[in-house]
């Protein structure tokens, strides 16, 4: 019987750190079979070869933060079947999403001795800013089993198992004693979108949120208790809020409530 | 006159987006730019008034790569400037920690970016078609030292675990048993891979370089020691911006860097592991120095090409490095030391897979950061990668234009570089009369 034609697969890189797209060469385990099910077109991180789109899987890491990329994004769409928006740079901006708060001319001094070479947005914003994105994968980073699940499911032609709830879940799966009831350790765990498996309260920290807001998060329910009962100040409760995933609505929102 | 142009608009197989652009008017090389169109971030503007306990997260979003390098340099500065020391077990473990990062890191640019190039593959994937027991070997070894960063750090890639101080949670000694046996193998498969990149064909080139790198008194250096240079350099890191200096050129969102020298002005120079072995030989572990001997490789090594026998012969000293840490371990009674605010400047270098990593942060009395300036190895190699290539270049006229284009590619990944790290960085275009 002939092959099937393998569906064709690209990634796409914009202002991020290389992270997320690493996480499909961490999966070390399932690198070859993922090559062996997919036509690796265009990965320019992992090879020198290029096929042609459109394609059928576009992998998009990283956010919009430069004026090349503006046109670029829109390029991407046309000759992509499925866009996949991967991490908090590609679905929330970024920790360089910071910008969106600062004025960024007063920013590129600070960093660069001349300021003229320098091409860069006002802002940093997530890709579903500027296409229809068909799926988003929340994390700074991403984890890899949930790119794995999300490509099998892409494969197979169906909706892929992505849990909602908050991190706080994960805690009570993994059997983790409460670090901010038990410890009165700050812990985003209740507004944070599941994914991580509860990492960092299992390291005994509290959580910080990189996978930015789970659905309908109560964070002035939050911010109200981490200010009345550990003692937060309001420069903390910003700075809190306003990190990997700061562009995020609910965590914008919050952050810029403790603005003043 | 006659113009030839090497151009690459997209420079594959390295971590961040460049691009290479060579003119060559009358068989004479007339330019090379690396040029870096990686989006600028701006971490040193943003890091001003976050709090202390925030930078190691922070600084690790610079680089998905090597994230363990940045809350390194990130942690030991901090430390410098709130006058706290961390010693004993809490030490080891970010040994440790580093070790598992130079692992994985190395292992990937050896297997997946770099070997393909010298046996002709334009990927790992179409190398795997024929060299599948290696291709496999590689991605074993670095799952090895991904599961040391995951342990000790909770995951690979932005790692959680570590803080100013030390860490979250540190393991019992019993935890890292299972991760012993995994690098007894590693041992076993890095020796081999020594040996393996030992026999690849290099283009022959060498090149005068002035290599800088940490110096310890016993150990290959991570996280400590003097800055020194193959002609004479030694200096303790909080000197660093008396001796390195920075400028922006028109084609880079990466900084250059130059270093000064009493007779020669300022001139390029070179990190990362080729530096770093040639200025540390004599502290590589046993095993590692006699696989290098096996592999044809002496004490001193000046031809870039071969810098994935170093890296590999590194991967092997850090897997050995590693054994002899979590033998040695005791768990500490604390995860970490005690660290209260206090106004100061504190800097640090340490020995990213890349290179020499420097940080310098100024604090208030709150521990908020007023000032922080970060310099990444691959931003310090960009005048070193120009030169090579002109030197290259030169040398390989005859060549054909798709050819010479793949050997400037080649010598740029020789570099390992990362581009993400550095734009604060690489697009390839050469353009011949």
């Amino acid at each position: 019987m002939p092959r099937k034609k393998r569906p064709k697969l690209a990634v796409w890189k914009f202002a991020s750190c290389d992270g997320c797209q690493l996480s499909l060469l961490d999966c070390e385990d399932e690198l070859l079979a993922i090559a062996g099910e997919l036509e690796i077109s265009y990965f320019v991180e992992a090879s020198r070869a290029v096929v042609k789109g459109p394609y059928d899987l576009s992998l998009v890491e990283g956010s919009i933060a430069a004026p090349h990329d503006v046109p670029r994004i829109q390029q991407v769409r046309r000759i992509s079947k499925f866009v996949l928006a991967i991490g908090a740079c590609a679905t929330a901006g970024g920790i360089q999403g910071l910008r969106n708060f600062a004025d960024v001319q007063e920013y590129i001094p600070l960093v660069y001795a001349r300021p003229q070479y320098i091409e860069a947005l006002e802002t940093s914003t997530p890709i579903s800013g500027h296409i229809q994105v068909d799926l988003e994968l929340q994390g700074c980073p991403i984890n890899k089993r949930q790119l794995v699940e999300a490509v099998s499911a892409f494969l197979q032609g169906r909706k892929p198992v992505m849990p909602a709830h908050s991190v706080c879940l994960e805690c009570k799966m993994r059997g983790n004693i409460c670090v901010q009831v038990a410890h009165g350790t700050p812990c985003l765990g209740p507004v944070t979108h599941a994914g991580c498996g509860a990492l960092c309260p299992t390291y005994q920290r509290g959580c910080y949120g990189c996978y930015g807001p789970k659905e309908t998060p109560n964070t002035a329910s939050l911010s109200a208790w981490l200010g009345s009962r550990l003692g937060m100040t309001e420069p903390e409760l910003l700075r809190l809020f306003r990190t990997f995933n700061a562009g995020a609505p609910a965590f914008r929102q919050e952050s810029e409530a403790h603005e003043h | 006159m006659s113009t030839r142009t090497i151009k690459v608009d997209y420079l594959a197989r390295v971590e961040g987006e460049g691009a290479l652009h060579i003119k060559i008017n009358d068989g004479r090389v007339a330019g090379v730019q690396l040029q870096i169109w990686e989006p600028p971030r701006f971490f040193e503007a943003f890091l001003r008034g976050r709090h202390f306990t925030e930078a190691p997260d922070i600084t690790a979003r610079i680089c998905g790569i090597c994230p363990v390098a940045y809350q390194m340099s990130s942690v030991h500065a901090m430390e410098e400037a709130l006058k706290v020391k961390v010693e004993g077990p809490l030490r080891s473990l970010r040994r440790l920690l580093y070790c598992g990062e130079w692992i994985e890191s190395h292992a990937l640019h050896l297997f997946m970016l770099h070997a393909p190039d010298f046996l002709g593959y334009e990927d790992s994937l179409q190398m795997a078609r024929d060299h599948p027991d290696m291709v496999k070997l590689g991605l074993q070894l670095k799952k090895v030292g991904n599961e040391l960063v995951a342990l000790l750090g909770g995951r690979e890639i932005h790692p959680i675990n570590v803080r100013v101080g030390g860490f979250y949670k540190v393991p019992a000694k019993e935890e890292l048993a299972p991760l012993a046996e995994r690098l007894k193998w590693a041992r076993d498969a890095a020796s081999q891979t020594v040996a393996w990149v030992g026999g690849l064909p290099f283009p022959e080139y060498e090149a005068d370089y002035e290599f800088v790198a940490l110096r310890h008194p016993e150990e290959y250096p991570l996280n400590e020691g003097r800055l020194v240079s193959r002609r004479g350099l030694d200096i303790p890191v909080k000197d660093y911006e008396k001796y390195f200096q920075e400028e922006h050129v028109p084609h880079s969102h990466a900084l250059h860097s130059t270093l000064k020298s009493r007779d020669q002005g300022r001139g390029p120079y070179l990190v990362g592991p080729l530096a770093r072995y040639n200025l540390n030989f004599d502290r590589l572990s046993p095993l590692a120095q006699e696989a290098a001997r096996q592999a044809g490789l002496g004490p001193e090594c000046r031809n870039p090409f071969q810098s994935i026998v170093v890296r590999a012969v590194e991967m092997l000293h850090a897997v050995a490095e590693a054994l002899g840490l979590i033998a040695a371990y005791e768990m500490p009674d604390a995860p970490a030391v005690p660290v209260a605010p206090r106004a100061g400047v504190g800097c640090a270098c340490t020995e990213a897979p890349r290179g020499i990593l420097y940080h310098r942060y100024r604090l208030d009395e709150a521990g908020l950061i007023q000032e922080a300036k970060i310099v990444p190895p691959t931003s310090q190699n960009q005048k070193s990668m120009e030169g090579d290539l002109a030197q290259f270049v030169a040398g390989h006229l005859d060549l054909s234009q798709d050819k010479l284009t793949w050997q400037c590619e080649q010598m740029i990944r020789n570099y390992d570089p990362c581009i993400s790290c550095a734009t604060h960085f690489l697009n390839l275009r050469i353009e011949r009369a």
